[in-house]
């Protein structure tokens, strides 16, 4: 750590000059000289400490700005119409006002990761004290990438992310009044912004994620993690069950805690939705997990948990409503999530069981983990005797009879955000065929627009729960738990590879449940890059998605490949704050195998990153805020990032002009002279419309003006495979992305050749790709 | 609620919105009006059954019948090379959408910048996204021919069946095959 706060405190003292009582002194901040790394030029960068960075990026991944709405409707001047070049009432543009969103919604998630961290480690304070030694894993001596590069400090205290902490939360503060009527209306600085909201949120999130490893012992860069039992068959519906959902793990350990202290461990099923789960499953493998996000509904609706619990983040809040109808209490944790329930936290634990077990509350706030331990087990085990019935009545609905209810009117097709043709599967249920109902449990999102939409009240998605009853009882998967950070030493053994090109590519598979056409085409597309010996990696409810599907030997995934960081390997790095390990692994590259300094040092980095790491993101079911600024802070580092088709509701992507040639120029840090590169990587953002698509972008966005010969050759030899399967025939830009004749795949030389003559092909040279002035002249000099 | 609502009910965009095309023949005169009509194809359109074979039967036919640039997104490429129609480019529906906004933009051919934009097969809210671009960012003019009324286009057909969108895209296609002698 570079800094330490100083406390002198003094009882009583006889001195000299005289008798002294109660004397507090506080110095400030003390730098700790002990880092030998010398000290870049960014740390703690301000809001615009990085703007030449960004504009960098900007000026060729230019904003291509997709409205979803045409008013401005944040504030009593408005609404405002801003269609085409029309102004809103303070002046701003439509262009300002989409970077504006995105502004926001990065905000969001920045703050909501950076509010979960402190949370976090408060409670992680209270519980270990603030000398606990932070320990991402034996193998990990850069424990914290993200906070070394931003920050420029080395934490190695629970105490030490306090202040790392304190900056987040002035930047967020600082970004987030930036959107007020009348600050910022340049559409370049508000993205320059939502960048910088990126970056602070990768902060947020590599704070939280150390520190639970490190207070918790969760898996520390283990590859060989724990397989998990994943999916609603896998609870023993013969015990109690305790259902967690959110994303901050405390109350799960105080009810996995309670459990073993009591000698209850094995009689009680902790199962949990979402990151609660995974964590939970990091903390004992004792713990469950159901399923992502999606799987709220149908699981409380399965009668199957006793209690439910509640913390964070990506929790329905239509919860309450939901368990009441299901005979379930629920206990919210977390002060952002009260839901009206009354504050119990002072309460003794019994009290409260007696009034959740007796109907005389359906819930309770409690804010102390360990009493929502106690009060959870000895509730769930109170109500499951009475509860058994329903569990073996699932759903409530004879899909049936509610079908002959329909009137056809189509209302619930178009709310649905997947266009499911609902109206014909119940016509087909109507008439006694439930088959194709219950096709549309894979491709249903679990939002239950539907069910809000039907004039007729039917509970359309209970009704396709029952339908698919037996997919359900089928439902049983397992997972590797999350392993944290990238080790240092498989670093050192992937860095070249990756920065020579001679694996094609680190692709990460994150985001949300909110797929197109269900979970499949993730897994899917996983397996087809595990295939190919690119490093796939995952997180959170993609990290779970892509273990719900069987090969045709019967094996997940994560049966089927490694959890190495390496050619081949399906690393799940644990929940979304875990997103930090990715965008650190990427960092590491630069530094231990590069050996860039990184303190402090963000621009050389993410130039390095972006000019020779060929890694992109997939968040094929993007969702949520958090999503917004998880992908920001990859696209600060350069770092390309892909998204599903409604993705384009996020307002607006980042595309790069394959034909404009002079957007493709950068430095040779060898001569100092411009050279063109080739459209590498091509995009910083961008939509797909179908998994297919999706595929070909991703092994096209692996490109990088660094790879050598054959490396390229390696990632063209993919990008050709996999345009032919899916678009048929050679890709038209082709001539892009050959730079000399080496580049070409043997096995395919004489054809592409051909190819590449017809289109008048020229050789161009290969720098050592920079896009900063100051390293290029530096070394010329 | 009317047809010409938003297929997706909720996706209300604001105080511009789509003139709806209910004739075949007013359709043909748009497209024939145009000097540089220019075809997106989704695909959902090489998925979608209708009539008997798949909407991008019918709009090969149009393709065909008026000679418009057809440039396909996703992985409709493979299904209009399956019916011996390869199109002119295949490439991410945003990312022709963002050269579409660009005015310096010399088109697939480099012969100058389209008028007309045409869209059918895409997802509903990709497609409705894509529109808001077009209608805010680009002189382009867009008619949407998905089965679904799209708001942010310029032109586009209400919610209509299947069935009747077959009936309209047969008498389109006739339409302009006999003003234009096809393509």
């Amino acid at each position: 750590m570079s800094s330490k706060d100083i406390n002198i405190r003094i009882g009583e003292l006889e001195t000299g000059i005289g008798h002294i009582r109660d004397l507090q002194v506080r110095i400030g901040r003390v730098l700790d000289e002990k880092w030998a790394e010398p000290a870049g030029p960014t740390p703690f960068p301000s809001l615009t400490a990085l703007r030449n960075w960004d504009r960098t990026l900007l000026n060729r991944y230019r904003p291509f700005y997709l409205p979803f709405c045409d008013l401005c409707c944040l504030c009593t001047y408005g609404k405002c119409d801003l269609t085409g070049s029309k102004r809103g009432a303070c002046g701003i543009s439509m262009a300002a006002q989409q970077s504006r969103i995105v502004l926001l919604a990065a905000c969001i998630g920045a703050a909501t990761h950076i509010s979960h961290a402190r949370e976090l480690v408060a409670h992680l304070i209270q519980e270990f004290g603030r000398e606990r030694k932070l320990d991402a894993g034996s193998s990990v001596e850069v424990e914290a990438p993200v906070i070394r590069l931003v920050c420029g400090i080395r934490p190695r205290t629970l105490a030490d992310l306090e202040p790392v902490l304190d900056y987040a939360e002035q930047q967020v503060t600082a970004l987030l009044s930036a959107t007020h009527t009348g600050q910022e209306g340049d559409p370049i600085d508000l993205e320059s912004k939502v960048l910088h909201a990126g970056m602070v949120d990768q902060v947020g999130m590599e704070v939280a994620d150390i520190a639970q490893i490190s207070a918790y012992n969760f898996p520390k860069a283990e590859p060989a993690t724990a397989l998990v039992d994943l999916g609603m068959a896998a609870v023993d519906t013969a015990k109690p069950v305790i259902l967690v959902i959110g994303h901050n793990v405390p109350p799960a350990a105080g009810i996995l805690d309670y459990l073993q202290d009591r000698g209850l461990a094995g009689g009680v099923e902790v199962t949990g939705i979402c990151c609660s789960a995974i964590d939970a499953s990091r903390y004992s493998p004792e713990a469950k997990i159901v399923g992502p996000i999606s799987w709220q509904m149908r699981y409380v609706r399965s009668g199957i948990p006793d209690v439910v619990v509640v913390d964070e983040q990506c929790i329905r809040t239509d919860i309450l409503e939901a368990a009441k109808a299901h005979g379930m209490p629920l206990i919210a944790t977390s002060e952002k999530v009260c839901l009206g329930l009354p504050d119990r936290t002072a309460d003794a634990a019994d009290a409260i069981v007696a009034d959740l077990t007796g109907g005389r509350s359906p819930g309770a706030f409690i804010l102390d983990p360990e009493k929502v331990g106690e009060v959870a087990v000895k509730t769930a085990l109170a109500v499951a005797p009475a509860r058994r019935a329903a569990r073996n009545a699932p759903y409530r609905v004879d899909p049936r009879e509610e079908a002959g209810r329909c009137g056809g009117c189509g209302f619930c097709q178009r709310a649905c955000p997947n266009d499911l043709n609902v109206p014909k599967a119940m016509q087909a249920c109507a008439a006694g065929d439930t088959g194709m109902l219950a096709a549309l449990y894979d491709a249903c999102l679990g939002c239950t627009r539907c069910e809000h939409a039907c004039p007729q009240g039917i509970p359309v998605h209970s009704c396709i729960l029952a339908a698919a009853g037996e997919s359900i009882r089928n439902e049983r998967f397992s997972m590797r738990t999350g392993r944290g950070a990238i080790g240092d030493i498989e670093i050192r053994q992937v860095g070249g590879p990756i920065v020579l090109g001679e694996i094609p590519g680190v692709v990460a598979f994150v985001g949300c449940a909110n797929y197109p056409d269900g979970g499949r085409e993730l897994a899917e597309m996983a397996g087809e890059f595990a295939t190919r010996k690119y490093i796939v990696c995952t997180s959170g409810c993609a990290a779970m998605t892509i273990g719900m599907y069987r090969n045709e030997e019967g094996k997940t995934l994560y049966e089927t490949y490694p959890g190495d960081f390496q050619a081949g390997g399906i690393v799940n790095v644990g929940s979304c704050v875990s997103n930090a390990h990715i965008a650190g692994a990427a960092i590491k590259i630069a530094s231990i195998f590069a050996r860039r300094n990184l303190r402090a040092n963000y621009e050389e980095i993410a130039d390095y990153v972006h000019n020779r790491v060929g890694a992109v993101g997939i968040a094929w079911g993007a969702m949520s805020q958090k999503a917004a600024s998880i992908a920001a802070g990859f696209w600060r580092l350069g770092i390309p990032v892909i998204v599903g088709p409604h993705g384009t509701k996020y307002r607006r992507m980042l595309l790069g002009r394959a034909d404009r040639e002079e957007d493709w120029y950068v430095l040779d840090a060898r001569s100092g002279e411009e050279v063109y590169t080739g459209p590498v990587p091509e995009h910083l953002f961008i939509a797909a419309e179908t998994p297919e698509e999706a595929m070909i972008l991703a092994a096209k966005l692996c490109m990088r003006p660094n790879d050598t010969a054959r490396g390229r050759a390696l990632k063209l030899t993919h990008y050709i495979d996999l345009h032919r399967r899916h678009r048929g025939g050679i890709p038209d830009d082709l001539p892009l992305f050959v730079r000399t004749a080496s580049d070409i795949p043997i096995t395919m030389k004489e054809e592409l050749l051909q190819v590449l003559r017809e289109k008048d092909w020229k050789e161009i040279r290969i720098p050592d790709p920079t896009l900063l002035r100051r390293p290029a002249r530096g070394r010329q000099d | 609620m009317t047809d010409t609502d938003s297929w997706q009910t909720a996706e209300v965009g604001g105080p511009r919105r789509a003139a709806v095309i209910r004739k075949a023949v007013a359709a043909a005169a748009v497209i024939r009006r145009a000097e540089r009509p220019i075809l997106i194809l989704g695909h959902r359109a090489g998925e979608r059954e209708c009539n008997g074979g798949r909407m991008i039967d019918c709009l090969i036919g149009l393709a065909r019948a008026s000679g418009c640039t057809v440039v396909a997104s996703g992985n409709a490429s493979s299904a209009l090379r399956e019916r011996g129609y390869p199109p002119h480019a295949a490439m991410p529906a945003v990312e022709l959408g963002s050269r579409l906004t660009d005015p310096a933009w010399t088109g697939i051919d480099g012969k100058g910048a389209y008028d007309l934009a045409i869209l059918a097969g895409l997802p509903y809210p990709m497609a409705w996204t894509l529109l808001s671009a077009l209608k805010h960012f680009s002189p382009v003019k867009t008619l949407c021919l998905d089965p679904g009324y799209q708001p942010q286009a310029t032109w586009s057909l209400p919610n209509i069946s299947l069935a009747d969108w077959a009936a309209f895209m047969h008498a389109l296609n006739a339409s302009l095959a006999s003003t234009e002698g096809g393509g």
